[in-house]
């Protein structure tokens, strides 16, 4: 781990100032990938800037019936909510879903959305990885490539964006709420949020530098089923294989986004319009022009499969 | 003393404290966090710096050129040491590899440099600023392609045979020839490897996590060209090993030669990222079964053949072992082929030999009872045998394995197991039960040990056996309280240094019976000297209730070592029983398992192993080694497997979080029951090893429950979704 100095903001708006004026700066709150990432020489910034004391650690009501997530809110804290679970069941059941009690008692609503990928050669500095370090190629491909995506990939890079958090929030079409360096806000929708690797595998979102994470909104309550269904070798503990978020309304119209398929949590128009029709209408709309590895190519059936049983199991619970 | 006779009765035999449930005697100190493992003796080794060890970024060639110029000049930096600037360096005589690299590297992440600082986070920060240009040449990495250059070992029995193999197989009514694999595997223990060295003088005392002192003291002594005598190890507590410990590693020798440079102890905790490639693994095994039975399910023919690779020098799996003594038959042969490999070296790892080559044969019984319509209990009970199959002359001294299989289809509910696969359905699960034989065999190794009678009449026992979370300390504590005729309260056992007189080590699954046989042998010397101080004679008189009583009288041990110690310190030896009978642990496993239809998601529902293994010493810590293998065991069944790119030559999923094991959530209830047996050809404890029969097997086992869950047979292990989804019926 590289040397680095360390600051606390005073606001969200002095964050982002500060984060702008040092290059290689980067903020930290719960810690718990960027400092794994630091400790192995993989993320080298030569400046923290502490978000943990900005107050942005609260759930709240908006006018349009929706809620405000806080950045700082820990994922322990918005799996709980009682909120959540009643309007969001999905969101809290992927949280649950990730990492582990103690992790997710760190790990903050900010800091889950930005966490970077598990691909074994990104974490491996001796061995070449665009988005660890661009142009030096990628090893995933042609390599050890399991875990890997299988649509929207690139001949840069065939990385998997990991979390689970991201992909309910995908479904309940969430909103990112920024704070530029000089003071100016935005929003940003979910499906813009995240990039595809492209010929720059290390830029992973639409994020400035020094631009900081201030809360994720989500609108009124859709109702409808909900479920997370996530698949994995072992029975906790895992990143996903492949994750299926489903909304199913009593119409039988809805909503699906896949994770452990792509660099950002995947959802297709066509494939919710699919919905109806079943999943393998669904999965062939969401998996259209994929491109698979020795590896991965089971992933095609089991999208379609886990898709298939969490829609039974929708119709089922609300039957 | 010699054991050379089978044992008769003996003070083992009141079983006042041992074979008894009793608690860990070490187990306050763990839980309270007062047991101090390696890399904690600040309390011996304070002001110790920090070493960060440096590992080859290549699997296979040379470093043209390592500059430290940075490194040395950075902040708290003591010393860099290289291959450069090591001085001469020996290589142990249980490496394959050179703990230290350079200028010619054997393999991904061999340690090429140490960088000692005054803080680990000095240290770490700096070793990121080695730099280190390499040459590679092209190596050979995958067994696949390897294994047709595979050649048959020099050293050991890789092969056998009897009878006419290939002409009974042939004339057999049903037949099985399948080729089976198991992936290379990782100890993955809780601790990684650690050491803090220290150097008074010419003399080192390494603290380190190690399974085997004497071993190790000596390679500590070869690999820097020191006397064995300028070497003290010490190890007292360590935090699993599972075979990763069993020799010295990079930890102690880079500690040794940091301490060196910088004059000062240092301390060095392997990197968990490192370790996978640093240190060794399970090899990968090939492996192909042919079985060939009469229709009534009788084996006539029975072969195996094993593959696998290690770096130039190194050793094969045995894989094949088990099949040479499992199963009757009057045709059979077995072969070992090693191929040479440029991963990292390959060495044992909990029950070597037997763990991998169950985890194939026992899946070949289940398809041959398949084939023959047989269930697959009946089909290995018709196939017992009570002497060495190749030998019968040999008889196995105790073999309840029928007994086993019976035991456990009682207690299982093997009844209600559907034969044909994939007919068992509880909602979205596929349901499935599976069955293996357990086997391990049993060796005894000679082993020392010293007991005081204290003057306040405690009893304490040293010897530099070890305990790797195995209850060591329990098992000696109840033999010497047993021979001594003290309650366990009484007793010291001080444990895993070199000072101590030499004992069996932990290994192989001879640690308990080995160790313990030991603490016997020297048990009967303190009570010769206890007899001697009283003037009576040794063999007339009995110890019980902290007294010794003979010739009428009843003396209190503490009154006679009241004016001085005494001293008791005997080796035990083993003669040629292990040769007239053979000595081995049998067991059955029985599994359910439950697939999810629709992602073939495993997971397994019940567990229960019948063990029989000799006198079980104390059931409790025998029960935990049973059920932390079988885990182990689920492990190697599901998910554990050090993937190798095979381009680039190193196992990938280099930490926990890529090499998965088993988490709470996977593990179900695991019931395991012990058959009564007392072995007296084995040693004067009458016991045999039980820490490795648990996982032999029981891979299979889980194996064989998906199949009957699923009508999916795999033979690649390990048995994950993805080998599976593909052949599940359509759903919906
Ligand atoms: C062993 C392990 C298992 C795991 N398993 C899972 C799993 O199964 N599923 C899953 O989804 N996740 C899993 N995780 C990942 C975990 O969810 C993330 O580590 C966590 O969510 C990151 O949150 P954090 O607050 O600790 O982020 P940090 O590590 O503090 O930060 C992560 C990144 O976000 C940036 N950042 C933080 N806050 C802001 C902000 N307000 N604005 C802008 N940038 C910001 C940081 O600069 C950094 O680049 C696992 C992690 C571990 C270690
Ligand atoms: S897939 Fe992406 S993260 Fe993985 S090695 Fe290739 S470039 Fe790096």
């Amino acid at each position: 781990m590289k040397p680095f100095a360390y600051e606390r903001a005073s606001s969200p708006k002095d964050a982002a100032a500060k984060a702008a004026k040092t290059p290689g700066a980067k903020f930290i709150a719960g810690g718990t990938n960027l400092l794994d990432l630091m400790k192995i020489g993989v993320e080298e910034p030569v400046h923290l800037i502490d978000v943990n004391g900005l107050k942005l650690d609260t759930i709240e009501a908006t006018d349009d019936g929706g809620v405000r997530i806080g950045a700082l809110v820990r994922n322990t804290e918005l799996a709980a909510d009682t909120r959540i679970r009643r309007d969001y069941p999905l969101l809290s059941r992927a949280l649950l879903a990730g990492a582990s009690g103690q992790l997710r008692n760190k790990a903050t609503t900010a800091g889950n959305l930005l966490q970077r990928t598990r691909c074994p050669y990104f974490y491996d500095t001796n061995q070449p990885c665009n988005k660890r370090l661009p142009g030096s190629g990628c090893a995933a491909i042609g390599g050890f490539s399991r875990q890997h995506a299988i649509v929207g990939v690139s001949k840069s890079c065939i990385a998997t964006h990991p979390s689970d958090m991201a992909v309910a929030m995908r479904a309940l079409d969430a909103t990112v709420e920024t704070v530029r360096p000089d003071g100016s806000t935005r929003r940003i929708a979910i499906a813009d949020f995240h990039t595809l690797p492209g010929t720059t595998p290390n830029v992973e979102t639409v994020l400035a530098h020094g631009e900081l994470i201030t809360a994720v909104t989500l609108p009124r309550p859709v109702g409808g089923v909900q479920l997370y269904h996530k698949v994995r070798d072992r029975a906790s503990y895992a990143f996903a294989l492949v994750s299926v978020a489903l909304i199913l309304q009593p119409d039988g119209g809805g909503r699906v986004a896949l994770g452990g398929v792509a660099h950002k949590p995947w959802r297709k128009s066509d494939a919710d319009a699919a919905l109806p029709k079943g999943a393998k209408a669904a999965s062939d709309a969401l998996l259209a022009g994929a491109e698979t590895t020795h590896d991965n190519a089971f992933k095609v059936t089991l999208v379609e499969r886990a898709l298939a049983a969490t829609l039974a199991e929708a119709k089922e619970t609300s039957a | 003393m010699k054991f050379d006779t089978p044992a008769t009765t003996n003070p083992i035999d009141q079983l006042k404290v041992v074979g008894k449930p009793v608690d860990r005697v070490e187990g306050p100190l763990k839980t309270t966090g007062t047991a101090r493992y390696a890399y904690e003796r600040h309390d011996v080794a304070p002001d110790h710096a920090y070493g960060v060890i440096v590992g080859a970024g290549i699997a296979k060639g040379r470093i043209r050129s390592i500059d430290t110029a940075r490194a040395k000049s950075a902040p708290g930096v003591l010393a860099v040491v290289t291959a450069e600037n090591a001085g001469k360096l020996g290589k142990g005589q249980f490496n394959t590899a050179a703990l230290l690299g350079g200028p010619e590297i054997q393999h991904y992440h061999q340690a090429v440099a140490i960088v000692v600082a005054a803080t680990f986070e000095q240290a770490r920060a700096a070793a990121q600023l080695v730099k280190v240009d390499y040459e590679r040449t092209p190596g050979a990495f995958d067994l696949k392609t390897a294994k047709d250059k595979a050649a048959k070992p020099k050293d050991g029995d890789p092969d056998s045979a009897k009878g006419d193999f290939a002409g009974a197989f042939a004339a057999s009514a049903v037949t099985l020839d399948a080729t089976y694999t198991t992936p290379d595997q990782s100890h993955a223990m809780m601790e990684p490897h650690a050491t803090i060295a220290s150097w008074e003088g010419d003399k080192l005392t390494v603290w380190t996590a190690n399974q085997m002192i004497a071993w190790s003291k000596g390679d500590m002594a070869k690999t820097l060209g020191i006397p064995k005598e300028n070497v003290r190890l010490v190890s007292p507590y360590i935090g699993g090993g599972f075979g990763g410990k069993l020799f010295v590693r990079a930890d102690a020798v880079m500690a040794a030669l940091g301490a060196r440079a910088a004059g000062r102890a240092v301390a060095v905790a392997l990197q968990r990222p490192l370790i996978m490639n640093n240190t060794t693994h399970r090899p990968a095994t090939i492996q192909r079964i042919r079985i060939g039975a009469s229709k009534d399910g009788t084996i006539q023919a029975i072969g195996h053949e094993s593959w696998s690779g290690d770096l130039p020098g190194g050793g094969p799996e045995t894989a094949v072992q088990q099949t040479r003594l499992l199963y009757a038959g009057a045709n059979r042969m077995t072969a070992t082929r090693l191929a040479v490999l440029d991963l990292p070296e390959g060495n044992a790892m909990r029950a070597p030999g037997e763990a991998a080559g169950m985890l194939a044969l026992e899946i070949a019984m289940d398809e041959m009872a398949e084939k023959l319509g047989m269930d697959p209990v009946e089909f290995r009970i018709r196939n017992d045998t009570q002497v060495d199959p190749e030998k019968p002359e040999r008889p196995f001294s105790q073999r309840q394995l029928v007994q086993c299989l019976r035991t456990g289809a009682s207690r299982f509910g093997w009844d209600k197991r559907v034969a044909k696969p994939g007919s068992t359905r509880d909602g979205r699960w596929l349901v499935g039960m599976g069955v293996a034989a357990a086997f391990r065999n049993n060796m005894n190794m000679k082993s020392a040990a010293r007991m005081r009678l204290e003057r306040n009449g405690r009893v304490t026992v040293e010897t530099d056996m070890t305990d790797i979370g195995t209850g060591s300390y329990t098992i000696i504590a109840q033999t010497a309280a047993e021979m001594m005729g003290v309650p366990l309260d009484r007793v010291d056992v001080k444990l895993g240094d070199s000072s101590f007189p030499i004992s069996a080590g932990s290994g192989g699954q001879w640690g308990g019976n080995s160790s313990t046989a030991g603490v016997y042998a020297a048990g009967m010397k303190l009570r010769e000297a206890v007899a001697r101080k009283l003037g009576v004679d040794p063999s007339k008189a009995t110890f019980e209730g902290g007294n010794v009583v003979a010739g009428g009288k009843t003396v209190a041990l503490s009154r006679v070592a009241a004016d001085g110690e005494l001293v008791g310190e005997d080796t035990m030896e083993y003669g040629d029983l292990e040769k007239r009978f053979q000595q081995s642990t049998f067991g059955a496993h029985f599994v359910e398992v439950r697939v999810d239809a629709a992602t073939a998601e495993i997971r397994v529902e019940r567990m229960l192993a019948v063990c029989a293994a000799g006198r079980i010493i104390n059931p409790k810590a025998a029960r935990s080694q049973v059920i932390g293998a079988m885990t182990m065991g689920v492990g190697a069944a599901l998910m554990e497997e050090l993937v190798v790119d095979k381009r680039l030559g190193f196992f990938v999923n280099h930490d926990l979080a890529g090499y998965e094991v088993p988490v709470h959530a996977d593990i179900p209830h695991q019931e395991v029951v012990f058959l009564e047996e007392t072995d007296p050809t084995t040693s004067p404890m009458k016991a045999k090893g039980v820490g490795e029969l648990g996982i032999c097997g029981v891979g299979a086992a889980v194996a064989n429950a998906v199949y009957n869950a699923t009508g999916v047979r795999v033979r690649d292990y390990p048995v994950t979704l993805d080998k599976i989804i593909g052949k599940l019926p359509p759903i919906g």
